[in-house]
């Protein structure tokens, strides 16, 4: 069973997002970067069926600047066997189809069983990678696994649909599957593992050599969101916070 | 054709981000068509006969009586490319991810998704809500989806709109996920999509002991209670009370959000509140900015003074 996990490198939820003076992103020299909290629970899913099945291979893939060497030892330190680190020099990619593509010709040749991934990127949120990148493969897939059976050559997976409903589908190998958040408990790296992951293999390939086609989508401008309500800030001690609420249940919104 | 709304089969009848999908369609402007795909396509079009569009083409096919990713990214492109329209439209539901990726690589037209507005170019929210932007596409035709409430069915423009039955031959080798029939886990005991006030609990209530304080409001209100994903994974309430994408939509006149930290996969199931009153320790936390009252302040101070002063 070989299993390859996508893992992205993004802002955490605490960083501050600077947006740089073109407004065409953020300022990533000023930003604290983390794993996509999504990802750790693909990781973690891929692990537990390795450890399950006793044999195997779970190989980090990732895409990005030099920065995400340091996410992609997290997954190695976690237990993760060897990555592969698609690597960007110049200009991000965001464009789904374009980083599918480079995705698709550097991992055909090693015809994964399975492709997971995280539900979507914390930063830009595009939430497609996995099935563009199944579908350009050939591969079966599935999206918001809330749980996996491994059978021989197939795969079943407990997919979330909307309010509350779920629905098994079984899936033939190889699959790229999305991982829905809150599946399972991702583990943190043991001391072990963080010294172990010092030995493990990151192969590096410039993502240059795997541009195919041309970019098709353009973040063009990146701003603070406008709100359009005024916000009333309700401010002082808690006593007189919860009259102020009261205040406002019984006159402005006549609720009580 | 300009532009395809692909329609989505809520158990027999039009989902409501179909709808909305359609009202976007209309604001985009141009000639609309929709795609009903399965055994109840003739139902969802019948739905959508008394509005402005051109016509609904319906596709039934063994193969995709009921939804799978492999048949209905295979109808798409086959309507696509039959009837080549520049757009190709759906609401941000779950299924469409779960297709409509299959689709873009298909037809190699980007897909942008979770679209919250047209009226200054495709905007899109980015790191959890914090920043906005806009999207733009080189390629001539392209795949959008909108957020759920990005549009308000209300506005949708009467009009007439015949069908068409569109043929598909499908090859059965192609379709190579096997999907049983859709269940329910734990069928909820609260009406909340229909409940006037309600008092939602997030992160910020620390510990499972402190869940009953915000019950205790709800009982001085006369509220429902609901809550975020990361409450509902802990166990500490049941699963049907979870408000968001994964969770019901609601739309109260008034949402009380204790220690919400408004992730965007929470404020797209809450955000048609009529009023919002939020409680967060966190100044900068995204439930702030859709509030109609903010309060920077800690949960577990606050309630219990409003519980006693609403007591009193």
């Amino acid at each position: 069973m070989k299993i390859a996990v996508l893992v992205k490198q993004v802002p955490g939820s605490e960083s501050v997002l600077p947006i740089l003076n073109d407004e065409t992103w953020v300022d990533e020299s000023l930003v604290s970067f983390i794993m996509n909290p999504p990802d750790n629970f693909a990781i973690e899913e891929a692990l537990l069926i390795k450890e399950k099945a006793g044999e195997g291979e779970v190989v980090i893939v990732s895409m990005g600047p030099d920065r995400v060497k340091k996410t992609i030892k997290e997954g190695l330190a976690k237990g993760a066997d060897r990555a592969i680190h698609l690597e960007e020099d110049g200009q991000i990619e965001t464009d789904p189809l374009s980083i599918s593509k480079s995705f698709s010709t550097v991992l055909k040749e090693e015809n994964f069983d399975l492709i997971f991934t995280g539900l979507q990127s914390d930063d830009t949120g595009m939430g497609q990678t996995g099935v563009l990148l199944g579908e350009m493969l050939g591969y079966s897939t599935a999206t918001l696994a809330m749980e996996t059976d491994v059978q021989s050559d197939s795969i079943r997976v407990k997919r979330e649909l909307e309010s509350g409903w779920f629905q098994w589908v079984k899936l033939p190998m190889p699959a790229s599957i999305s991982i829905q958040s809150g599946l399972n408990t991702p583990r943190y790296p043991s001391l072990k593992g963080i010294m172990g992951a010092k030995r493990k293999e990151i192969k590096s390939i410039p993502v240059s050599e795997h541009r195919v086609g041309s970019k098709m989508q353009t973040i063009e401008k990146v701003f603070i969101p406008q709100t359009s309500k005024q916000t009333e800030m309700i401010e002082g001690d808690a006593d007189s916070v919860a009259t102020r609420i009261v205040e406002i249940l019984k006159t402005d919104l006549k609720v009580l | 054709m300009d532009i395809l709304v692909v329609l989505e089969d809520n158990r027999g009848s039009l989902h409501r981000m179909s709808k909305e999908a359609i009202v976007g369609a209309q604001q985009l402007g141009g000639s609309i068509s929709a795609l009903a795909i399965g055994d109840n396509a003739d139902a969802l079009a019948s739905e959508l006969s008394g509005f402005d569009l051109e016509e609904v083409i319906t596709v039934k096919h063994d193969l995709v009586s009921s939804y799978n990713a492999d048949g209905y990214a295979m109808v798409v492109q086959k309507v696509f490319e039959s009837e080549s329209p520049k757009t190709i439209l759906a609401g941000h539901t779950y299924q469409t991810r779960d297709f409509m990726p299959r689709v873009s690589a298909k037809i190699d037209a980007p897909f942008i998704p979770d679209i919250i507005s047209i009226d200054d170019g495709l905007t899109k929210q980015i790191l959890n809500a914090k920043l906005n932007a806009t999207v733009s596409s080189s390629n001539e035709q392209m795949i959008l989806s909108f957020q759920s409430a990005a549009f308000s069915e209300e506005s949708i423009k009467p009009g007439f709109c015949s069908s068409r039955s569109f043929d598909v031959s499908l090859d059965s080798s192609q379709v190579r996920a096997e999907s049983e029939d859709p269940f329910q886990e734990a069928a909820g005991g609260v009406d909340l999509e229909s409940a006037d006030l309600i008092v939602s609990i997030g992160r910020g209530i620390e510990k499972e002991e402190n869940i009953s304080l915000a019950f205790d409001l709800a009982e001085a209100l006369g509220a429902e209670v609901s809550a975020s994903r990361p409450v509902v994974d802990s166990g500490w309430v049941e699963p049907f009370r979870q408000v968001g994408s994964s969770g019901q939509n609601v739309s109260p006149k008034l949402y009380f959000a204790l220690g919400i930290s408004g992730a965007i996969q929470h404020v797209v199931g809450m955000k048609g509140s009529k009023n919002i009153i939020a409680i967060n320790k966190d100044p900068d936390a995204p439930i702030f900015e859709i509030a109609d009252y903010a309060v920077v302040g800690d949960v577990l101070e606050i309630v219990p003074k409003l519980i006693e002063k609403l007591q009193s």
